[in-house]
């Protein structure tokens, strides 16, 4: 799950990660007011969405007046933004957050994940801060600094001076990074993250250290056990289909072409994706059944499917394990006579009784095209789909 | 012969009462696996389906004798289970439980540095010898007993993969469903690796997805090690960046992890990478019969 970046900064500020003072508003007379609330003679004015990239599409603007604020913040505050990372829909600035700022000497990376090649906690860190931390990677390796964290010991001493020294922080500034690693560890820690980045954490002229951007990704598996970070859940950042997709327990993602797939199980899912693409077509959307396929949830997913007006056929193909193809097949016809599509609907059946059930697909209904095998299938659907469009 | 288990493997269950429990418990002894017993805390002394539960994985292998556990306990409660098997000496550890958190499975991860047994999973189908012991979610029925192993980080691409190579007539020496979390048990390599010291195995069939760089390292593994015929399958090539396709180790970050590194490495390891999932059988038995 992904947050915005003012509330990352509220959680850094509990963990004791120190952040600009800032003030999140959602409308252009409160910008104004938020200047003279913070004080300073300039202010940045950033637009919340659940996306980096944020700062070559107008989405950060400097103001110096109050004035200068507000017209930034109404210019914002409800239309889309679309950075590289959104998508060409882009995402609703429903909010932006007004930031005093500070004369500024260096600009760093420090991000902590997961790394699952270690299996260990890791921190990344960079003294090449405020841009794409992978074109770095790629471009001046040696600009990055990398450290485990051993799951008993955990984040010592010498981890902190390691990367403060890499940063060429002195004195004070080194227990002041300590402390601030500290409270990135113990906040993944308590609260599930898979990911905390700061990009950039930023050396003020005065020798202080700040969070300027806060980016927390929270681990799926693990939100359920946290009410507080579940509260910060914006709806209107995420895609409306995926959404109604996890209330029936169904793993959906939407994509941009125009054969809808339904399948068991998520490998097999991607899998017909990259087929109807080898065969030279562009799948709608991930969608994953799961394993226990009722009539109910394959009802759902096809409302799903269907309501992508993008959608010109779809592709359904499912390995019968121990649901049989039979039991599968009257309930994708069950499904089929609850959603009434015309699109032609082309069903792959295999394994257990799947003779069976193919059987009960013929004659069902013209649109319903039983297929032999998975390559017929997707060959199928791609030509359907074009003929369709 | 097989790797990892065959008929005399005696096995337990973790959360044998529960619904998945009772349900893939009984499929298994249907398939005639030696399924000993089964653990759910607070039912100790009774029986189901036949069989003893206990309230620990300790007393179930002081009675038993059973060296492999199945784990189907909801995914905030598997951590524990997991480590109350490594606790009690279970050797082979079969976790199928979808969604524990991947915090906890750095600790699982942490105290297996220091024990002998093995882990597989969790999020995973488990394993299968056919004709001799099934453990796990897999229908038995599309199994054959034969000469090809397979490994595959994905439930339903492994059953196509058997299926195949059923149809073919090769059928299978045991199948490995290691699982779709990013901080998981046995890898490509620790399968792979037995397969080639395996008499009984002629052929590997290899199912890897998006993410990770494990199927990068089994690459460089067999080009080193592997005299053996390997088929490869890797799904997730239209995969969008930055998204996790149901599978929670199933995400490219960064440009890394990509359906084609891995194609590429393989490739270059002198493995058969076929680009539809349906060829995976049919390549097999041409790479057989062209050895």
């Amino acid at each position: 799950m992904n947050i915005h970046e003012f509330q990352a900064k509220q959680l850094f500020k509990d963990y004791k990660i120190p952040v600009p003072h800032s003030i999140v508003v959602d409308s252009a007379e409160r910008a104004a007011e938020a200047t003279t609330e913070l004080a300073g003679d300039s202010w940045v004015i950033k637009a919340q969405v659940h996306a980096g990239g944020r700062g070559k599409v107008g989405g950060v603007k400097f103001a110096k007046t109050p004035e200068e604020a507000s017209d930034f913040a109404k210019q914002m505050l409800g239309r889309a933004l679309v950075t590289k990372q959104t998508g060409a829909g882009g995402l609703p600035i429903n909010s932006v957050l007004i930031e005093q700022t500070y004369p500024i000497k260096h600009e760093f990376y420090l991000s902590l994940l997961v790394d699952r090649h270690s299996e260990r906690l890791c921190f990344i860190s960079s003294i090449a801060g405020g841009m794409d931390i992978e074109a770095v990677a790629a471009e001046t390796p040696e600009k990055i600094t990398t450290l485990f964290l051993d799951p008993a010991a955990g984040l010592q001493g010498h981890h902190c001076r390691q990367v403060a020294f890499s940063l060429g922080l002195q004195g004070e500034q080194i227990k002041a990074l300590s402390k601030l690693m500290q409270g990135m560890v113990q906040l993944f820690l308590d609260k599930d993250a898979s990911q905390i980045e700061i990009n950039p954490l930023v050396e003020t002229e005065a020798g202080d250290l700040f969070a300027l951007d806060a980016k927390i990704n929270f681990d799926d598996n693990a939100i359920a056990l946290h009410k507080d970070i579940i509260e910060f859940r914006d709806t209107r950042q995420e895609d409306e289909k995926e959404n109604i997709a996890k209330q029936f327990d169904l793993n959906y993602i939407t994509l941009e072409g125009n054969i809808g797939c339904m399948v068991n199980g998520a490998g097999l899912a991607m899998a017909t994706m990259d087929l109807v693409k080898l065969k030279g077509g562009t799948p709608a959307n991930f969608l994953d059944v799961g394993g226990g396929t009722t009539v109910e949830k394959v009802t759902e997913a096809f409302k799903l499917i269907v309501s992508d007006k993008n959608v010109k056929a779809v592709l359904v193909n499912i390995f019968g394990g121990i649901v049989q193809c039979d039991v599968i097949a009257k309930g994708i016809i069950g499904a089929l006579e609850q959603v009434k599509t015309e699109l032609p609907v082309i069903v792959r059946l295999e394994g257990t009784h799947a003779e069976e059930g193919r059987a009960l697909l013929h004659n069902v209904a013209p649109n319903i095209i039983p297929a032999e095998d998975l390559d017929h299938a997707a060959e199928e659907a791609v030509k359907l789909a074009g003929v369709g469009a | 012969m097989s790797i990892l288990i065959d008929k005399e493997t005696k096995v337990i269950c973790q959360g044998f009462t529960g619904k998945q429990g009772t349900f893939h418990a009984k499929h298994a002894l249907d398939y005639g696996t030696k399924l000993v017993g089964g653990v759910t805390p607070g039912r100790g002394g009774s029986e189901h389906l036949g069989l003893p539960v206990f309230n620990t994985v300790i007393d179930a292998v002081a009675a038993t004798d059973a060296t492999a556990s199945v784990i189907y306990v909801p995914p905030f409660f598997a951590a524990d289970a997991i480590l109350e098997a490594i606790d009690a000496g279970i050797k082979l550890i079969v976790c199928i439980t979808e969604g524990i958190p991947v915090l906890q499975m750095l600790k699982v991860k942490a105290a297996m540095a220091t024990s002998d047994a093995l882990l597989i999973g969790p999020n995973c189908p488990g394993i299968i010898t056919p004709d001799a012991c099934k453990i796990g979610i897999m229908p038995g029925s599309i199994h054959l007993a034969g000469s090809i192993g397979i490994v595959s980080r994905s439930g339903t691409l492994t059953y196509e993969a058997v299926h195949q190579t059923t149809l073919a007539g090769l059928g299978q020496s045991t199948c490995v469903g290691i699982g779709g979390d990013p901080i998981h048990g046995m890898t490509f390599i620790d399968v792979i690796s037995r397969f080639q010291a395996d008499d009984a195995t002629q052929g590997i069939i290899m199912v890897g997805e998006i993410g990770g760089s494990e199927e990068e390292e089994a690459a460089t593994y067999i080009k080193q090690h592997v005299t053996k015929p390997v088929v490869a399958y890797i799904t997730g090539l239209t995969a969008p960046a930055g998204k996790r396709m149901g599978h929670a180790g199933a995400i490219v970050t960064g440009g890394k992890g990509t359906a084609e590194s891995k194609v590429s490495a393989l490739e270059a390891a002198g493995v058969t990478v076929v680009n539809s999932p349906s060829l995976m059988g049919q390549a097999m038995k041409i790479a057989l019969e062209t050895m």
